[in-house]
């Protein structure tokens, strides 16, 4: 097949689209499971739609494509792009532009038959005019009530078809806001798209834009909670070729405004327990039959929240909880460290021991998730204890190990 | 659902094209220029060819179309729900006073509610969106960046002074992280940001502001002769580490710098360089970010970046003695 800047499977192009916007040193033979072919034209397509932001870089291993955004700098996630190239058929452009124009110029609802004659009548300027069965125009306006762009109501045999009615959009900054900070913000930016292509009056800093790559497994997630439905979750594999499947019941997204990556609660019949999937590493998902057991899991999953300091409900040790504290200090004029510690203590607690002096402490599922957050306080940390005794001693070994790094204890000073 | 040829770039384009063939007989040129501005940069290979050759039967050779009104979609039920959606958060009020009403909308589901999705790590002294007065200056703020006028802003410093200033509003700066806005604006010798949490009170400013030579006359003059600097670009700094892909390090770094410009490469052995972009008022948050991956990152370059992690490390063993 001859190349073409529109997909139809968006799933592969998301793997590239990460991989050359997170990581961006890999080369064609960093890509094992996809063809040489493949690879190129998927290239060519990403510099289709986002060449501002590609930049190309030469190693004796060849050549490096990467994606560099300062998504601080840009008003508009340019990755949206890539959910603005379906593909689609001659026939199906022809149609859309036909079947609503007809429906807009119509005084009253049509049915098919006169939409058929309709049709004909628009194309017969055309020196070979196209030619739509019944079937084919019927499936569409079918699809397109299903969409809710049309209206179909029946009198008596026949179904009579209308455009629904148009709804006035809300105000630019509102939709430049939201298609930028709110779950599936794409949508946000199809309706953008119907307005004037103004510059937008709003930056986010902190923005990680690859979730716009998950925004259809978000959509159908949403859609099947919406429902209370289980799922059957496609997960893509992350080394070699095996395609693993959960059945589950999704009960909640939970995301990340500090690393970017966005997580799907749900309870997993099989282990009988809650636990956490990654939307990026989820390929497909299948919705399945009503769990009648979703409020009662949601509660569950609620009340389990006041333990859980990320998104892990199980320790390394298999014990039920673990407890972590620490305590800081700081100078008098430091006394945004306690403002800090409030501030981020998500489940925890803060207590101020003296006007320099405060303490952390939680009860948590997984205390091995605090600790990148405690090390961002190294340079006061004046004790710090963890339930699970291991994970106390690797604390205190990443610390000499950080002191060698650097040349403050021996070892390859820089 | 999301990925469907209706909310598509070629169809976004044809509408425009045909928008104009509507007006006057549309030649080469202006298709190719609308093409430009709604698809990809490869899409005129493809639009052009398929409107002339008559594969897509909406363009007589003429220029003319048989469409007779202004293309235009109603809103997809994806669309609507997901309006409904937004019409539930909190920050919806400080675009307009009073609830989110389409016609329309009010059979819509919402897509997702706050129930659906949470951030789990955000902070948790964000701005008072719900405040009347908070929402009010959100308003005149962005009247006054759409309207190009200068505002006159009294704030609580961070150390709990109240300082007045005058500035240029140029746009709001939204952190998910700190779920604040701040306002980022020309001052008179500088680019200056306010938090809008700290906002005690603002307003358009109408006084003569700075050094002009006469008093100006009106709203015109007040706005071209203000000595406001020209927008200033933030100071951008880069730092240098090293990687050593240990626990998953080399997926979690390069995920959670994603959001600044960066260029990593691959040392052999494990190992990776990285190199990030970030804005100079920043540093200490970047700082203590890197210090998170504890001994699975090691800074190299710039010297005072290293010196500055240094210094908490010696810090840091300070306590252990």
């Amino acid at each position: 097949m001859s190349y073409s800047e529109v997909i139809k499977n968006f799933n592969r192009i998301r793997d590239y689209m990460r991989e050359f916007y997170v990581y961006g040193f890999k080369g064609r033979d960093g890509f094992p499971y996809k063809s040489g072919r493949s690879y190129d034209d998927e290239r060519r397509r990403l510099e289709s739609w986002l060449g501002d932001y590609m930049g190309f870089y030469q190693t004796p291993e060849g050549k490096r494509v990467f994606l560099s955004i300062d998504s601080r700098s840009v008003r508009h996630n340019p990755l949206y792009k890539a959910w603005k190239a379906r593909s689609f058929t001659d026939g199906d452009i022809t149609l859309h532009f036909i079947l609503l124009d007809i429906l807009a110029s119509a005084e009253q609802a049509l049915c098919l038959g006169e939409i058929l004659t309709e049709i004909d009548r628009y194309l017969s300027g055309f020196q070979e005019p196209r030619i739509y069965d019944e079937s084919t125009v019927r499936r569409k306006l079918k699809e397109y009530v299903s969409e809710g762009i049309l209206m179909a109501h029946r009198k008596g045999k026949v179904v009579y078809y209308s455009r629904a009615e148009d709804t006035p959009l809300p105000g630019r900054d509102m939709l430049d806001f939201f298609s930028e900070t709110a779950p599936c913000g794409v949508i946000g930016s199809f309706l953008l798209d119907k307005g004037t292509g103004q510059e937008g009056i709003f930056a986010c800093k902190h923005h990680y834009i690859t979730g716009a790559l998950d925004s259809e497994i978000l959509c159908r997630l949403f859609l099947a909670m919406g429902e209370e439905r289980a799922v059957t979750l496609e997960m893509t594999p992350r080394r070699g070729n095996l395609v693993s499947r959960n059945t589950v019941v999704p009960l909640q997204i939970m995301a990340s405004a500090q690393g970017g990556r966005q997580y799907l609660m749900a309870y997993v019949p099989g282990s009988n327990r809650i636990r956490s999937f990654r939307l990026d590493h989820i390929a497909l998902v299948r919705t399945g039959e009503r769990s009648p057991r979703f409020h009662e899991l949601r509660q569950t999953l609620d009340g389990m929240r006041a333990h859980m300091w990320g998104i892990s409900t199980q320790g390394r040790t298999g014990q039920r909880m673990g407890h972590v504290e620490f305590t800081v200090q700081y100078d008098d004029q430091e006394q945004h460290i306690h403002r800090r510690l409030e501030r981020e203590k998500r489940c925890g607690r803060v207590e101020r021991i003296d006007r320099n002096t405060s303490r952390f402490s939680a009860d948590v599922y997984d205390a091995s998730e605090l600790v990148p957050w405690i090390r961002t306080f190294i340079c006061r940390i004046t004790d710090v204890h963890f339930s699970d005794a291991s994970l106390e001693t690797r604390f205190g070994e990443d610390l000499k190990t950080m002191y060698r790094l650097y040349g403050l204890e021996g070892g390859d000073s820089i | 659902m999301i990925f469907s040829e209706l909310y598509s770039a070629y169809y976004n384009a044809v509408a425009a094209i045909l928008k104009a063939a509507i007006d006057h007989p549309l030649q080469g040129e202006e298709l190719r220029e609308i093409v430009r501005q709604h698809a990809f940069g490869e899409s005129i290979l493809q639009v052009e060819p398929a409107l002339r050759e008559g594969r897509w039967q909406l363009l007589r050779p003429d220029g003319t179309t048989p469409v007779r009104k202004e293309p235009s979609m109603p809103l997809t039920l994806l669309q609507k729900r997901w309006l409904k959606a937004i019409s539930l958060d909190p920050r919806i009020r400080l675009f307009q006073e009073e609830p989110l009403d389409l016609p329309g909308l009010s059979q819509a589901e919402p897509l997702f509610t706050p129930k659906d999705y949470v951030i789990f790590d955000r902070y948790l002294d964000g701005d008072a969106y719900e405040d009347e007065t908070y929402q009010a200056n959100f308003r005149l703020l962005v009247d006054a960046i759409h309207c190009q006028y200068p505002v006159s802003i009294e704030m609580e410093s961070g150390k709990g002074r109240r300082v007045h200033t005058v500035l240029l509003p140029r746009y709001l700066e939204y952190s998910e992280k700190d779920d604040k806005f701040r306002l980022v604006g020309s001052g008179r010798r500088s680019r200056v940001t306010v938090n809008l949490g700290r906002i005690r009170k603002c307003e358009k400013y109408r006084k003569v502001y700075g050094a002009f030579s006469t008093k100006p006359t009106g709203e015109a003059d007040l706005q071209r002769e203000m000595p406001f600097q020209a927008e200033a670009a933030p100071h951008t700094e880069n730092v240098t580490f090293e990687l050593t892909d240990q626990r998953n390090a080399l997926e979690r770094v390069l995920l959670h710098f994603a959001h600044l410009e960066k260029r990593a490469e691959e040392l052999g052995g494990n190992r990776y360089r990285v190199t990030i972009d970030y804005d100079r008022e920043d540093e200490t948050e970047i700082l203590i970010r890197i210090l998170s991956f504890g001994p699975m990152v090691k800074v190299v370059a710039p010297r005072h970046f290293v010196e500055l992690i240094k210094e908490r490390l010696r810090s840091q063993r300070s306590w252990e003695r």
